[in-house]
């Protein structure tokens, strides 16, 4: 046991203003999910209602259970993407439980351009399926979709993970023994079809769903055949005679009722095994998070004020306390849940890298998952550090991050630039799931540095030319880059594009890593085979 | 050694549920080998379970097992029986099966079966009693229906007077008259209602008691014509001549009062030969005055509390009359110490008009030391334990909560401590009302009469609204048991509603059980603030604009402390289904507990089908299948504990099918029919 304590002093002038302006980004952050979950607008939702349908979040209320937690993936997908909005990229994703049993679930959200799939759609619903793969959670399709967006054909078609990789992954997610289930609560027209069809057990709502490759219009142009949609592929059609759904429902709520029966009825098993501990809130204060880690990513604080009021009892065990000390290490417990925490308290020497590639052995080896705390600007850099070999050192923190099969959660807490994203599971590590913080950056470095290096290029060609280069005109070179990397670095930017699963509070960040552990151990937590480390 | 022609060593109890437990308890005690009788619903009951030996008596039905002479005289024999105990009910009072027990030379632990004729006809009873001069209701029953007669009657008798009609029933053709002068007013209004309603005009008066009370003296006799009295006891709390809380002494006796009903009542038992525990059951008028009912030729329900306040064991005396014993103790050594009271606990809805419950007992306890009580004062005669199935056959009476105080008020106080510590799950009860009763104003100033639920009747049920802290508790305890219903830690556990980047608040709607399925609307709605940004322990509340701070501490077994706003109570909760149960010494709040935030996953196919509301058989159907009915047209009558239910339709529409026919038996819940409201 070795209880945090804590420096932090609520009283102070800093303290206030960063407490300010991280509660600042909080409120737009709650104000953005909160617009983005009308979906489409009032019209469209007019519209959806007087069909008798319920709205895509109602929708999964009625599937959850009471009162269960619904932890959304990535609301802000889309967001400022396209010339129209699409909020949530018309696509609602999560981890919800359903019958006692978590579930990724991806529902259209028909009041945002019919629910049609637009490239991000498809990147949200893959993702999802990757989710429920990763963590082996059963997942049910909550489907009202008019197919893929036909003007964007070539983003969102023909490609490996475009529309028809969600059908391969229900086939294989099928063939891993993880649970398919499609609700088809609106249209499922041609590849959306699929969405049913290829379910292990489908639901379909009468006078509502639909499913057909081909819908009336395509029929009629096709083969002069003329026939309503019902007729064509309404639930009594394939209730009764295609056999193409197996559940006959009579409205939304009985058939979301009917598919919390099929997975009450899944036979399901957790498979990951921890040595779980009873869950203690933090004895530190997690509200005290926004003033102690603020909004300007320029000024320090020590990584362990956040660690004492993200882990239980604030009690965090120490790896190597003094060795390397821009990264710490530890072990802790998240909600029950035994963890090994990666946390950056300043850039990357080689001894902080090579401490954290031991840190990560160790946890691999007890099976424990490991939690990233990225706020890195990078690995030191100059001759000194050249020398010593700190590429290879850093390779090796890599090496054990890219191999390491226990879960692994990462959670941007400020910087996240260059190699150090590398080294602290970014996306490319495949983490199984990734959040942002309102006020961390991402980018290949920071927009200073990355106009500073174009700078002194531009400014060598200046001088190979010979001619002058004033001070203002490097200023007025450098400004675009600079607001081009605050830009694409800001978390909504990140988020639109899915290089996350989502932005969080950061006084939820304990709520969403114990959903997620718990959630993760719905598979077996796998061994690891380490690549060749260079020594 | 010669054996006494009455001397048994085994006792056969011919009856079932807590009396038989009760009676085989004391016939242990005596040495005595206890041999039970079952009906096939009776199984595996609890007197069967205690008693050294038990014999089936055959189905289910008590006329085809409790009641059936000959199945009882045969399982004596076969056990080799020698006396049998008749408990209450069934067999207690029915003179050919004692005759049949003399034929086979078995003892009836009762009296002769002359004495139970004697008391059975009751007018011939009311004859016998007026010339052992036992006093009776003063009347005038005459064919001579002259006005003057009538009027001279009615002043002998003394005002205020009943008149009735000879023919009546109903009410119809009745009236108070309060003195002489309205006399012939009365008079002429009830003939001509009489005439009316019955084509009749003869009247009978009777004297008006304006609040009597049930009071009942336990008597006892042996074969040696000696006869005592074991004083007497209040059982003017009555629902339909129910008897539900009775106490010893009856409040406000002198000892002269007591003496004169103790001997006309052992006057009452002689005159009519009488042996063995009996009851002559006396209604006092407010002056003082009391007069003869009927007698009880049995052990009544209520003997324990004539035992708490005497020490003797009433059984143990029947057995040794019963053994041709003379009686244990002479009038001057009976004494009077402190204050008991009984409170029958039934499985029974009072806020459905006392429907019966059936259902299986999750939970039946008692946990005297947590509820600080003295184990010596309190006594719990009971027919079940947890586990058994309380059937649709026999009387619904659970058990008899009995306790023991050094006067009145310690005693009551005991019984509603006693009561709030009864934990019965599974079967709905009548203990809220039990203790609504105890912790009446009224009762607890011994303003006693046998209308005194009627009198009380709007504060004696459940109230429509509750105070803000027990909404509060509600909330808080209905959440607390969704939690604790899940085993494990995990976050996905905690039910608060968690959502990213909003908040989440739980909104919980409470309402009268009663009322929960027929209106969405609730009696409160409570918000409490699942965010919970800084700790865990205290909840934030906001119910009608109040905002509370509370906290929730498991305590062992269903006890919790609720904290509200600094305020710590200590109760008993948990959740029956949807229903919310608190329980503490000042009453039991039972609320309907319905998440708003959340969806009613179970409704969706119960619309359009109509289901039993308990076992029962059904007795006709009223339409045929697909003929037009309208909304609260009767369906189908289905007949359950005696009572005939009647199925309405829901909504214009028809019958689709019916699942069952004229005499089929149904299970509570089972769908009767389904049935297709018009488009």
């Amino acid at each position: 046991m070795s209880i945090l304590n804590t420096q932090a002093n609520p009283r102070s002038d800093a303290f206030q203003a960063n407490e300010a302006s991280m509660r600042h980004e909080v409120m737009k952050l709650r104000e953005l999910t909160a617009a983005i979950s009308q979906g489409g607008g009032e019209k469209a939702r007019t519209r959806h209602e007087s069909r008798g349908k319920l709205f895509v979040r109602d929708r999964i209320d009625h599937l959850l259970d009471e009162g269960s937690p619904f932890l959304e993936f990535s609301a802000l997908a889309a967001h400022d993407t396209y010339d129209s909005p699409i909020p949530a990229a018309g696509v609602v994703t999560g981890i919800g439980r359903v019958s006692g049993v978590e579930c990724v679930i991806v529902a259209n959200d028909a009041t945002v351009k019919g629910g049609t799939y637009f490239p991000m759609t498809v990147k949200k619903h893959i993702r999802a399926q990757e989710i429920a793969r990763k963590h082996r959670l059963p997942c049910i399709y909550l489907v009202d979709s008019g197919g893929a967006h036909l003007p964007s054909q070539d983003e969102v078609f023909p490609d490996r993970d475009h529309f028809g990789r969600i059908f391969y992954n229900q086939a294989t997610l099928s063939a891993e023994g993880i649970p398919q289930i499609a609700v088809v609560m609106g249209s499922c027209t041609a590849g959306g079809a699929y969405v049913p069809a290829m379910a292990d057990e489908s639901i379909i709502v009468k006078q509502q769903g639909t499913i057909f490759l081909g819908g009336p219009p395509l029929v009629k142009a096709a083969t002069g055949e003329s026939i309503s949609a019902e007729d064509l592929g309404g639930a009594d059609v394939h209730c009764k005679v295609s056999g193409v759904a197996d559940h006959y429902a009579e409205n939304d709520a009985h058939a979301l009722q009917l598919a919390r029966g099929c997975v009450s009825r899944l036979n399901w098993q957790k498979r990951g095994k921890l040595a779980m501990q009873p869950p203690k809130p933090p004895r530190l204060d997690p509200s005290e998070l926004y003033g102690i880690v603020g909004t300007d990513l320029k000024k320090p604080y020590d990584v362990r004020e956040v660690i004492g009021r993200i882990v239980d009892d604030s009690d965090f065990d120490e790896f190597k306390r003094y060795y390397g000390d821009t990264l710490v290490t530890g072990f802790a417990h998240i909600h029950g849940y035994p963890v090994g925490i990666l946390a950056n308290n300043g850039v990357l020497f080689s001894e902080s890298a090579v401490k954290g590639a031991h840190f990560i052995e160790l946890c691999a080896q007890r099976k424990i998952p490991l939690i990233f705390l990225q706020n890195i600007t990078g690995f030191m850099v100059g001759s000194k550090y050249e020398h010593e070999g700190i590429a290879k050192h850093g390779a090796k923190l890599v090496t054990a991050v890219a191999c390491a099969k226990v879960p692994k959660f990462t959670v941007l807490i400020g910087g996240s630039f260059g190699a150090g994203n590398y080294g602290m599971c970014g996306r490319a590590y495949d983490p199984n799931l990734l959040f942002m913080w309102p006020n961390a950056r991402i980018s290949v470095m920071g927009g200073e540095q990355a106009a500073g290096v174009l700078a002194q290029v531009k400014r060598d060609q200046h001088e190979r030319e010979g001619r002058e280069w004033s001070a203002e005109d490097e200023e007025a070179f450098k400004a675009p880059t600079r607001d081009q990397y605050e830009h694409q670095g800001h978390p909504y930017y990140a988020s639109a594009r899915l290089w996350d699963d989502g932005v969080i509070d950061p006084m939820q960040t304990r709520d969403v890593l114990g959903l997620s552990l718990a959630a993760a151990m719905n598979a077996e937590v796998q061994e690891t085979r380490f690549g060749v480390f260079r020594m | 050694m010669s054996r006494q022609p009455h001397t048994f060593d085994t006792l056969l109890v011919a009856n079932r549920g807590e009396i038989a437990c009760r009676v085989m308890r004391t016939a242990r005690a005596m040495g005595l080998r206890t041999i039970a009788v079952y009906s096939d619903a009776d199984a595996s009951a609890r007197h069967v379970r205690e008693a050294d030996e038990a014999v089936r008596l055959g189905p289910a039905a008590a006329r085809d097992s409790y009641l059936k002479v000959e199945a009882v005289v045969e399982a004596a024999k076969r056990t080799g029986a020698g006396a049998i105990h008749p408990g209450y009910g069934f067999l207690s009072e029915n003179g050919a099966f004692v005759e049949a027990l003399d034929q086979a030379g078995i003892v009836f632990v009762g009296p002769p079966a002359s004495a139970i004729a004697a008391m059975g006809d009751k007018s011939a009873a009311k004859a016998r009693m007026a010339n052992a001069g036992v006093p009776l209701v003063p009347g005038y029953h005459g064919d001579d229906q002259d006005d003057a007669l009538l009027r001279s009657e009615a002043d002998k008798i003394g005002y205020p007077v009943l008149l009735k009609a000879s023919a009546g029933g109903g009410g119809k053709g009745m009236r108070v008259v309060e003195s002489g002068e309205g006399f012939q007013a009365a008079l002429d209004g009830c003939r001509r209602e009489s005439q009316a309603a019955f084509g009749d005009q003869r009247m009978l008066i009777e004297k008006y008691l304006t609040q009597p009370r049930h009071v009942e003296v336990q008597v006892f006799c042996d074969s040696h014509g000696n006869g005592v009295y074991l004083f007497e006891r209040d059982c003017s709390v009555q629902r339909r001549h129910q008897k539900v809380l009775e106490e010893a002494p009856a409040p406000g006796m002198t000892a002269e009062l007591r003496r004169e009903m103790g001997d006309a009542a052992v006057r009452a038992a002689k005159e009519i030969g009488y042996v063995g525990a009996g009851t002559v059951e006396f209604l006092l008028d407010k002056d003082g005055s009391f007069y003869f009912m009927e007698m009880n030729t049995r052990l009544q329900v209520e003997h324990p509390v004539t035992e708490m306040i005497t020490g003797q064991d009433l059984v143990e005396w029947q057995l040794h009359v019963a053994m041709g014993e003379a009686l244990p103790c002479t009038q001057d050594e009976l004494t009077i110490t402190g204050h008991s009271f009984e409170a029958r606990l039934y499985a029974e809805d009072p806020e459905q008009d006392f429907l019966p419950a059936t259902g299986l007992l999750t939970q039946f306890a008692m946990d005297l030391e947590g509820a600080g009580l003295d184990p010596t004062r309190v006594r719990l005669d009971s027919g079940v334990e947890t586990g058994d199935a309380v059937s649709m056959h026999y009387d619904p009476m659970l058990a008899k909560l009995i306790v023991h105080g050094d006067d009145r008020d310690q005693a009551l106080a005991t019984l509603n401590r006693a009561l709030a510590a009864l934990d019965v799950q599974g079967v709905v009860t009548n203990r809220a009302f039990l203790q609504r009763l105890a912790t009446h104003p009224a009762f607890k100033a011994c303003d006693l009469d046998t209308r005194f639920i009627e009198r009380f009747d709007a504060t004696l049920f459940a109230p429509k609204q509750y105070s803000i802290e027990a909404y509060a508790g509600a909330a808080l305890v209905g959440l607390n048991q969704l939690a604790r219903e899940c085993e494990s830690d995990s976050p996905w556990d905690r039910h608060d509603g968690f959502r990213l980047n909003a908040p989440h608040s739980i909104r919980i709607a409470l309402c009268d059980p009663a009322h929960a399925q027929d209106s969405e609307d609730a009696d409160a709605v409570v918000v409490v603030d699942g965010t919970r940004e800084s700790g865990e322990a205290l909840w934030t509340l906001t119910i009608r604009g109040e905002t509370l701070t509370a906290s929730l501490q498991p305590l062992a077994g269903d006890a919790v402390a609720v904290t509200l706003n600094g305020h710590r109570r200590r109760l008993q909760a948990r959740r029956d289904g949807n229903v919310v149960v608190m329980v503490d010494p000042r009453g039991e709040t039972r609320l309907f507990w319905r998440r708003i935030d959340a969806i009613d996953h179970g409704h969706h196919e119960a619309e359009s089908t109509l289901t039993a509301p308990m076992h029962g058989t059904v007795v006709a159907l009223l339409v045929e299948a697909g003929q037009r009915v309208e909304k609260g047209m009767p369906l189908m009558v289905m007949e359950a504990m005696k009572m005939e239910h009647t199925m309405t339709a829901p909504a214009d529409g028809h019958v689709a099918s019916f699942h069952f026919k004229g005499g089929d038996t149904v299970g509570q819940g089972d769908v009767l029919l389904e049935f297709a409201p018009a488009e």
